[in-house]
């Protein structure tokens, strides 16, 4: 019974698949795993959008949209018809061709990530022996989508949003890369199912997944904070930031293509999340291992969910970060961080089992972080703040 | 049959790189041809090289090219004539140098070749390979990558220390 819960996509989608002729069955078959990733994903998006307006709303100590629908929940809805009958304007200066297919290429792009995210036991829609470096080619599609965006605007503000933007994401994308090395090495493998695998079995009630390793744990925090950098979230999202540059590289887009920009940018977060929760958190296996009997699909979107309103929360609680202070960040601070990791990740491999391996990892870990941060903060004096004019 | 449709998507983008008039729609052209070019790679079974080749080529060297295209210059409606003057001349240069290279590849050894069979290199027989036989050539690249990131740090730094 729990068996079949757990399998029933897969049972349902041969069964379906078993009444087409043998010829068509091949591409029957990914096909249907697109469409289901294309609804699911969708309908992921379209709950996000009005848990995050509510969410946002209740930690600024208003409610969110509350009209629509019990607690505003079909938000979406009107949400959607609105930006479907809203007027497209392009501007007349701008490029006409590269503007239309910016939003097009970068929702085609976000949708490609979730070929290779194992949604759940033998649910992976591209088993690739390179699945992880599939995901990181694409995702370098999608900046030069925001350039393609910024550019044909013929807007200095898109102009100058598009290029902090792809300055700041190809800085992130470093330690994203080097924080993925550390599981690649200690999986053996770079296929997403191989890694989700790796991370199978209990050790008591505990899973070990890699996140419960000190340089797992590290790797963890580092791939999130260049998640929440590379999907433009605040508090890195000075490119698109409402109050700083209007609305950075999609100041010139209305209507559906702003609704499909939206959808790009939600869905790059979430297939980020995705592989984050495929790499550090054990993917689809349970957290306990009496919990084992609940279907792996139902853990990987409780993960899934678990992080997105986590971002949520960061969103609404940290200030945004300066250009040169996220660059900064990048480059001094998360990548000796990265390259430290890599470091413990090995002695992590080579150690016996043991409280050594702990303690040595552990202050591998912490020393560097204590020290980078405190180096790094040198000339800044935090004291209380003097209104010229106020006093 | 797929094979002649990314080979002819990547021709087209190349021949569109050199034809466009705006400099921007000729990078864009160009990112489609690196995006045909690692299709074929894919459907030749070469995984890692047509990954590496977007990652690289996509989503590295097509954004240097757009920076330095943006940082540089104005280019947004200067018109540049697309057929230059002296067409006939390089046309039959250029017909004369593809003939000699098709006849040199027809009468070689590769083209005699009947079907190979599929290349066994998977990503762990790259990554072997590349620790153990090929450690010297890793460092090089890396010692050379190293170069080209010190050198652009100084250039910076003196840049804004003039500039102050």
């Amino acid at each position: 019974m729990g068996e079949t819960a757990d399998q029933i996509f897969v049972i349902v989608q041969h069964w379906l698949v078993g009444h087409a002729p043998a010829a068509l069955r091949s591409t029957l078959s990914p096909l249907l795993s697109v469409v289901a990733i294309l609804g699911v994903f969708a309908l992921l998006f379209a709950v996000t959008t009005v848990l995050e307006r509510k969410g946002l709303g209740r930690i600024q100590n208003r409610y969110g949209p509350n009209r629509v629908g019990p607690f505003g929940f079909l938000q979406p809805i009107a949400d959607g018809i609105k930006s479907l009958t809203k007027e497209d304007i392009v501007p007349q200066a701008a490029d006409k061709a590269v503007h239309f297919l910016a939003p097009v290429v970068l929702v085609l792009a976000a949708f490609s990530l979730y070929a290779v995210l194992p949604i759940g036991r033998n649910m992976v829609l591209a088993n690739l022996d390179a699945g992880v470096l599939f995901f990181f080619a694409v995702s370098s599609v999608m900046e030069l989508t925001i350039f393609m965006a910024g550019w044909s605007s013929r807007n200095k503000y898109s102009l100058l949003g598009a290029m902090r933007a792809i300055a700041q994401m190809i800085s992130y994308e470093v330690p994203l890369i080097l924080a993925s090395v550390t599981v690649i090495m200690a999986a053996g493998s770079l296929s997403t199912v191989t890694i989700v695998e790796r991370q199978a079995g209990y050790i008591g009630i505990l899973p070990h997944w890699f996140v419960f390793t000190p340089w797992g744990f590290a790797g963890f925090v580092i791939f999130m904070i260049a998640a929440t950098a590379e999907s433009n979230r605040s508090p890195f999202d000075l490119p698109e930031g409402e109050s700083e540059i209007i609305a950075g590289y999609y100041t010139e887009y209305s209507g559906f293509k702003f609704a499909l920009f939206f959808l790009g940018e939600y869905l790059g977060m979430f297939a980020i999340s995705g592989l984050g929760i495929t790499l550090f958190l054990g993917g689809w296996g349970a957290p306990l291992s009496f919990l084992t009997w609940v279907p792996s699909y139902l853990w990987f979107f409780s993960k899934l969910l678990t992080m997105i309103v986590v971002f949520i929360w960061v969103r609404g609680t940290l200030p945004r970060l300066r250009m040169d202070q996220l660059m900064n960040f990048a480059w001094r601070f998360m990548l000796p961080m990265a390259l430290l990791n890599l470091v413990t990740a090995g002695t992590w491999h080579f150690l016996p089992q043991g409280v050594l391996r702990w303690i040595v990892c552990g202050l591998l870990v912490i020393v560097p972080y204590v020290l980078l941060g405190r180096g790094l903060m040198q000339g800044w004096k935090l004291e209380k703040r003097v209104y010229r004019f106020a006093e | 049959m797929l094979l002649t449709i990314f080979a002819m998507l990547t021709v087209a983008g190349a021949v569109a790189a050199m034809s466009l008039r705006s400099l921007v729609h000729s990078v864009l052209a160009l990112t489609v041809a690196f995006a045909g070019l690692a299709a074929v790679y894919l459907q030749l079974g070469a995984q890692f090289v047509g990954l590496a080749q977007i990652l690289v080529y996509v989503g590295a060297v097509a954004i240097l090219i757009v920076f330095a295209v943006l940082l540089t210059r104005d280019t947004g409606a200067t018109p540049r004539a697309s057929i230059s003057h002296s067409w006939m001349g390089s046309g039959v240069a250029v017909l004369a140098i593809f003939g000699t290279l098709a006849w040199a590849i027809h009468h070689s050894a590769a083209s005699q070749r009947t079907a190979v069979s599929e290349p066994a290199a998977s990503m762990q027989q790259i990554g072997n390979a590349l620790m153990l036989q090929f450690a010297l050539p890793l460092e090089i690249i890396g010692l050379l990558l190293t170069a080209a990131l010190i050198g652009a740090v100084t250039i910076a730094v003196r840049e804004k220390k003039e500039a102050r």
